[in-house]
């Protein structure tokens, strides 16, 4: 069997590389099994890699997402964090020490802290992935650059769809807003940002039911979602900001999940002792880099007084009073 | 070891190169650019002297960007003889570039 450690944590957002930070500061050496870059919103740093300039995170001014992600990641390593830039494949919570496995490569250990976050969710539309990249985007930060002047699309009603429509109104000559219905989920601020911008317009009440064009994007069909009528918008790109759903798949059957895919959880702790869940994985209702990050924190300080209490602390590393 | 090719090289070093070559189409700006850049370089390593690995940043060179008709990053192609074989759009694991090289260099 493979060495077994105090800690893993898997997922290397906000939540994990925290929780990393005060369990390496806790001399726990824990294992940070990172991910790797494996699609659009699927890599190592989590969300906070597709976005800009970060305004939300106290204490945090004029830095980019990527730089912050980097930053934390440098943090956690300067403790002592061991980390492995490798997907996770399969899991095993049904014992103590637990298993992770990395293809064949299997980990073991005491507590388990589980962040791997949210992914976008996509239309699932026919050629949706063979127009990734020739029209179709999910990063409005890393393709925006290339559609300066044209005419293009978001779909979606949240703040994520708001600030990429503001976002892109830098580079594009017009940006339709795509809705399904007639309000928008977006906080108020976002909103009237949005709806102050000129080159912003909205298309309420309407599905897209097909992408259009050979090779590249040229327009879209839209369904009204009243009166189901069809019609055409030409456009030579198309943002998908309708949401993310969180990445969980690993653990079905391990965790009790809840019916759209959330982790459940009492505060930090899930359906099996010792094993804990930071981060959007787990959260439904916040979903801010920050709640991730106190999360995290509040799963790393768990899983020390886990260890603590069954006696698993490595050796030298002192039991503290209780939280 | 990755190049860093622009517009005036691009013929030289990647269309008229003797071997295939990776090419990363990245910006400073694009975070799984970012995200991408370990994976890059260690398959930069593990072709060495097989690939010629490069990077081309958009910003600096939005002709090349433009005629390959590239509208998201990363994006990654693999040229042999002069001719674009292989267009990978995204994040990428190492795995998926080294099984597309290793059928390249075949």
């Amino acid at each position: 069997m493979a060495d077994i450690r105090s800690v893993i944590i898997i997922g290397s957002g906000p939540a994990g590389l925290t929780a990393a930070i005060y369990t390496a500061r806790a001399s726990l050496k824990p294992l940070l099994i990172e991910g790797e870059p494996a699609g659009t919103g699927d890599q190592p740093g989590g969300q906070l890699m597709n976005t800009t300039e970060i305004e939300n995170f106290p204490g945090v001014v004029g830095l980019q997402g990527p730089q912050l992600m980097i930053q934390m990641r440098e943090q956690a390593a300067s403790f002592g964090t061991e980390i492995i830039t490798k997907k996770v494949t399969r899991v095993d919570f049904g014992a103590r020490p637990f298993g992770v496995w990395v293809g064949d490569d299997e980990y073991r250990a005491e507590t388990i802290i589980v962040a791997t976050g949210a992914a976008p969710v996509m239309l699932g539309l026919p050629r949706e992935w063979d127009l990734m990249g020739r029209g179709v985007s999910a990063c409005a930060t890393c393709d925006g650059f290339f559609f300066r002047g044209k005419d293009i699309a978001v779909v979606g009603g949240g703040d994520s769809a708001m600030e990429e429509a503001i976002f892109l109104t830098k580079f594009a000559n017009s940006v339709t807003v795509i809705h399904r219905r007639d309000t928008l989920r977006a906080s108020q601020v976002m909103q009237d940002r949005a709806k102050a911008n000129p080159k912003i317009k909205f298309h309420w009440n309407a599905q897209i039911t097909a992408l259009q064009g050979d090779g590249q994007l040229t327009g879209l069909e839209l369904t009204d979602t009243q009166s189901g009528a069809k019609s055409q918008l030409p456009i030579d790109g198309l943002f998908i900001a309708i949401g993310h759903k969180p990445n969980s798949e690993l653990f079905k059957g391990q965790l009790d999940i809840d019916d759209k895919g959330y982790v459940k959880t009492t505060g930090v702790t899930t359906s099996v002792p010792g094993v804990f869940a930071a981060g959007d994985v787990q959260d439904p209702r916040y979903r801010q880099a920050v709640t991730s990050a106190g999360t995290g924190c509040m799963a790393a300080l768990d899983a020390e007084k886990f260890l603590e209490q069954h006696h698993e602390l490595p050796a030298g590393v002192p039991a503290k009073a209780a939280i | 070891m990755i190049k860093t090719v622009t517009s005036q090289s691009f013929k030289d070093d990647v269309l008229s190169s003797d071997q295939p070559v990776l090419v990363d189409f990245w910006a400073s700006w694009c975070g799984p650019c970012i995200a991408m850049e370990p994976t890059i370089e260690a398959v930069a390593k593990e072709f060495d002297g097989k690939v010629t690995v490069a990077k081309l940043n958009v910003d600096e060179n939005p002709d090349i960007a433009n005629q390959f008709g590239v509208q998201g990053i990363p994006t990654m192609f693999v040229f042999k003889g002069g001719q674009p074989v292989e267009r990978i759009v995204g994040l990428t694991p190492k795995d998926k570039l080294v099984s597309v090289l290793s059928t390249a260099t075949a």
